[in-house]
């Protein structure tokens, strides 16, 4: 029975139709919900691995094992499973193993807006890209023989509005795929001998796929006006159908890599005028251009024609935008005159880790952050953070920082990270400290989850995906174990001694760990208190309180007000109150 | 049949996702082909946050782009004002009349605007402005806003059937929260 469907979740969908029983990986946005969909089917084992490079491996490991099985992640998580990707290319594979990735355009939850298709083609291996629910359920399937077919890892790369929206999807049943015997091989060792042999059927496997490329249905050719073809793909397709309609060819390239060569000089040459439309950088238009083709693209520096358009590399793509790149006409569009004023996402009323940047500000320290909700510290009234780079840079990047800049940023400066984002790349950060021996404060916001993303479980929280009980990391003694001796624990409610234990830490000449410790108020089941009960005779007006961001806390007539249906009572505005008002 | 446009506004919490998977479910036993579009992740933390429902005969982009839509369904003042561009000429806006204010207001830093519905409807939008969170409320809890605000909408909507929505309520929220759901749904529906 057809059903409406996210895209993640018809990813989830053919992975169930394919037989997959085994899927490892780290949750990101816009991916996250795949393995989460995943795992309601009973006949997948699901894992959230402690980081992308981890969940890979797990899973390559399971296709040696003999059954079909996937891993998924965010464009970033991508940059972190590449050392696995490059040479699990070479090694080849025994069962079907498939690698999802989801880019995010526009950058609607990430800190970069790179393009992964780029990494297909640098780890040459295939690479089919969906444009919408359904697509995505039949090509996660055919990504698996693929797989089987090629041995090579297959990429479906998703997009946030392929992996967010939701259309119709017409479900199969599931195929049970024999265990494939474990036989060993010793040309399976990636070294010398092997690996040069490895690269030149890796090289000759691309020949095959481009073979493949150029017959294969997912690359769909649709004939109609020829005065305009469109070569595109993804979500790029369903909006170049908003724009033109009828009224051009389109050559829908499904496997993004390898790239077919007769087909698009075969479509090319049916049409008066070519166009390629993609998100993000170029790829399909350098290929063209390789091929001597010199389309409408996003290369104006290729072109000989000054005044041909050009779509922008930056950001996501609409029918507006390319109807506006094209000279056409857009619908007209009303604003009121007033400035609408922005409603940036906010800390959580009775978040742990506000009270945590207040301090951070008041004490002019230079906070190296991390990924995460905490990230959010950085927006006013707040803004105690500094920088950001990627997951674990917090640790590493603070201490080449303290190394540059000696006591002066020893003891001004922290770095400051989640539970989840920890142990997913920063243990070897605050290996770095304490192993090079520089003075740097770390301090580690566990809140028992991994937020963000949507409340995932990871190793520090004692369950497993499902909930289940699990191994559960011992963030104190592994820092021990790593050489700290100053490990504090701290309750981010208790600001008082929160400076106090910050200010002993900044001073101390050795490497530190401020644990701050307290569950997310999201999580379910967290006990909250009454909400505050203002005394307003006592309010002064001061606004002492607004220093920390919270949103259920505004001034109306010069007087203090509490939103009871967000506080929680965390009792942290009172301790910024001098009167004794909250 | 020309694809509908239908936008559903709010702030991150509000319960926007419910209105939209019941929309879509609608939709979809009504035998159109339907898109819905969604926003996770940083946006959900308190932020404004958008969800396009598309349908019609054949749906290609998940999306709507400004001057497009026939209908934003607004949970709240302000986030109809803030997507206002998004309207095509003539359509109509159902707003909740309540005011959330979003942190640069409450910092001080910025003014929540006034008098937005009039301002709304000189800019030539059918505005219908009511008190959901009353109407919710009444019918036995605030959480049932997103059900009055559908109900409302499905009033504008003939070729649907009533039963399609009830039904879809049904399948939606859990048995307990039925009653009052359905009341709420009665009452967006009935008070237009």
């Amino acid at each position: 029975m057809k059903e409406l469907m996210l895209g993640n979740k018809a990813v989830a969908r053919g992975m169930y139709e394919a037989g997959v029983t085994f899927i490892s990986s780290y949750p990101g946005t816009p991916s996250t919900e795949i393995t989460e969909e995943a795992a309601l089917y009973n006949e997948i084992y699901c894992e959230w691995a402690p980081n992308e490079k981890v969940a890979l491996e797990a899973a390559h490991g399971a296709s040696l094992g003999g059954v079909r099985a996937a891993c998924a992640m965010k464009h970033v998580g991508l940059n972190v499973a590449a050392d696995p990707l490059f040479t699990i290319s070479y090694q080849g594979l025994n069962a079907g193993l498939v690698i999802c990735v989801a880019d995010d355009p526009g950058m609607h939850s990430s800190q970069n807006e790179q393009d992964s298709r780029h990494y297909a083609i640098a780890a040459k291996a295939p690479m089919l890209e969906p444009s919408d629910s359904e697509e995505c359920r039949l090509f996660t399937k055919l990504a698996f023989e693929l797989s089987e077919k090629y041995s090579t890892p297959v990429f479906i790369k998703l997009c946030t509005r392929v992996s967010h929206s939701q259309s119709i999807v017409n479900p199969e049943m599931r195929v049970d795929i024999p265990k494939v015997p474990y036989v060993k091989d010793p040309t399976k060792v990636m070294m010398t001998a092997n690996s040069r042999n490895a690269h030149v059927r890796v090289e000759e496997r691309t020949k095959a796929l481009t073979e493949y490329a150029e017959s294969a249905g997912i690359n769909r050719v649709e004939m109609s006006d020829t005065s305009v073809g469109i070569i595109t793909s993804s979500t790029c397709y369903q909006y170049a159908r908003e724009v033109w309609g009828d009224n051009a060819s389109y050559l829908k390239i499904g496997m993004i890599n390898p790239l077919p060569i007769k087909l698009i000089r075969d479509f090319a040459a049916k049409v008066d005028r070519l166009i390629v439309l993609e998100e993000l950088d170029p790829i399909i238009e350098t290929h063209c251009r390789l091929l001597g083709l010199d389309p409408v693209g996003k290369m104006p520096a290729f072109t000989q024609d000054d005044n041909r358009p050009y779509f922008p590399i930056c950001g996501e793509l609409s029918p507006n935008i390319i109807r506006k790149c094209m000279g056409m006409d857009v619908p007209a569009s009303k604003a009121l005159e007033d400035e609408i004023p922005m409603r940036p996402p906010v800390m959580c009323a009775g978040c742990p880790h506000r009270g945590i940047f207040y301090i951070l500000k008041k004490k002019k320290c230079m906070v190296y952050g991390d990924i995460g909700c905490y990230t959010l510290g950085a927006i006013a009234p707040l803004n105690a953070m500094d920088l950001n780079v990627c997951m674990g840079a917090s640790c590493s990047g603070l201490h080449g920082f303290n190394k540059a800049m000696g006591k002066e940023g020893e003891t001004h400066s922290v770095g400051v990270i989640g539970d989840s984002t920890f142990i997913h790349s920063g243990i070897t950060g605050i290996t770095d400290i304490a192993y090079n021996m520089s003075n740097s404060t770390i301090i580690i916001l566990d809140n028992s989850i991994t937020g963000m993303t949507g409340h995932q479980q990871n190793p520090t929280t004692g369950k497993n995906l499902r909930g289940e009980p699990a191994g559960k990391v011992d963030l104190e003694a592994l820092c021990r174990s790593l050489g700290y001796n100053r490990i504090s624990v701290v309750d981010p409610y208790d600001m008082a001694t929160f400076e106090e234990v910050l200010t002993t830490e900044l001073a101390a000449e050795e490497p530190s760990i401020i644990i701050s410790r307290r569950p997310c108020v999201m999580i379910k089941g967290t006990v909250h208190k009454p909400p505050i009960e203002p005394r307003i005779d006592k309010c002064v007006g001061c606004k002492a309180c607004m220093q920390i961001g919270c949103p259920a806390i505004s001034v109306k007539d010069g007087k203090v007000r509490i939103d009871t249906t967000l506080c929680i009572g965390c009792n942290v505005c009172s301790q910024m109150c001098r009167f004794g008002a909250l | 049949m020309k694809t509908q446009n239908i936008m559903i506004v709010g702030v991150g919490g509000q319960g926007t996702l419910l209105a939209s998977k019941l929309l879509g479910k609608v939709l979809l036993n009504e035998g159109y082909d339907v898109k819905v579009s969604e926003v996770h992740g940083m946006s959900q933390r308190g932020g404004s946050v958008v969800t396009y429902v598309r349908y019609g005969d054949k749906v290609y982009s998940p999306t709507i782009d400004m001057g497009e839509a026939d209908t934003i369904i607004s949970f709240e003042l302000l986030e109809a004002a803030r997507w206002l561009p998004y309207l095509k000429e003539g359509g109509r806006i159902i707003v909740n009349t309540q005011e959330m204010e979003p942190m640069p207001v409450i910092t001080g830093a910025k003014k929540y605007p006034e008098d937005l519905v009039n301002k709304m409807q000189s800019e030539g939008a059918i505005v219908d402005a009511d008190d959901f969170l009353f109407i919710a409320k009444k019918a036995g809890s605030t959480k049932a806003v997103n059900i009055a605000l559908m109900g409302r909408f499905a009033s504008t909507l003939p070729e649907i059937p009533k039963e399609s929505w009830i039904e879809a309520i049904k399948s939606s929220v859990p048995p307990k929260f039925l009653e009052l759901n359905l009341k709420a749904f009665e009452e967006g529906y009935s008070g237009a």
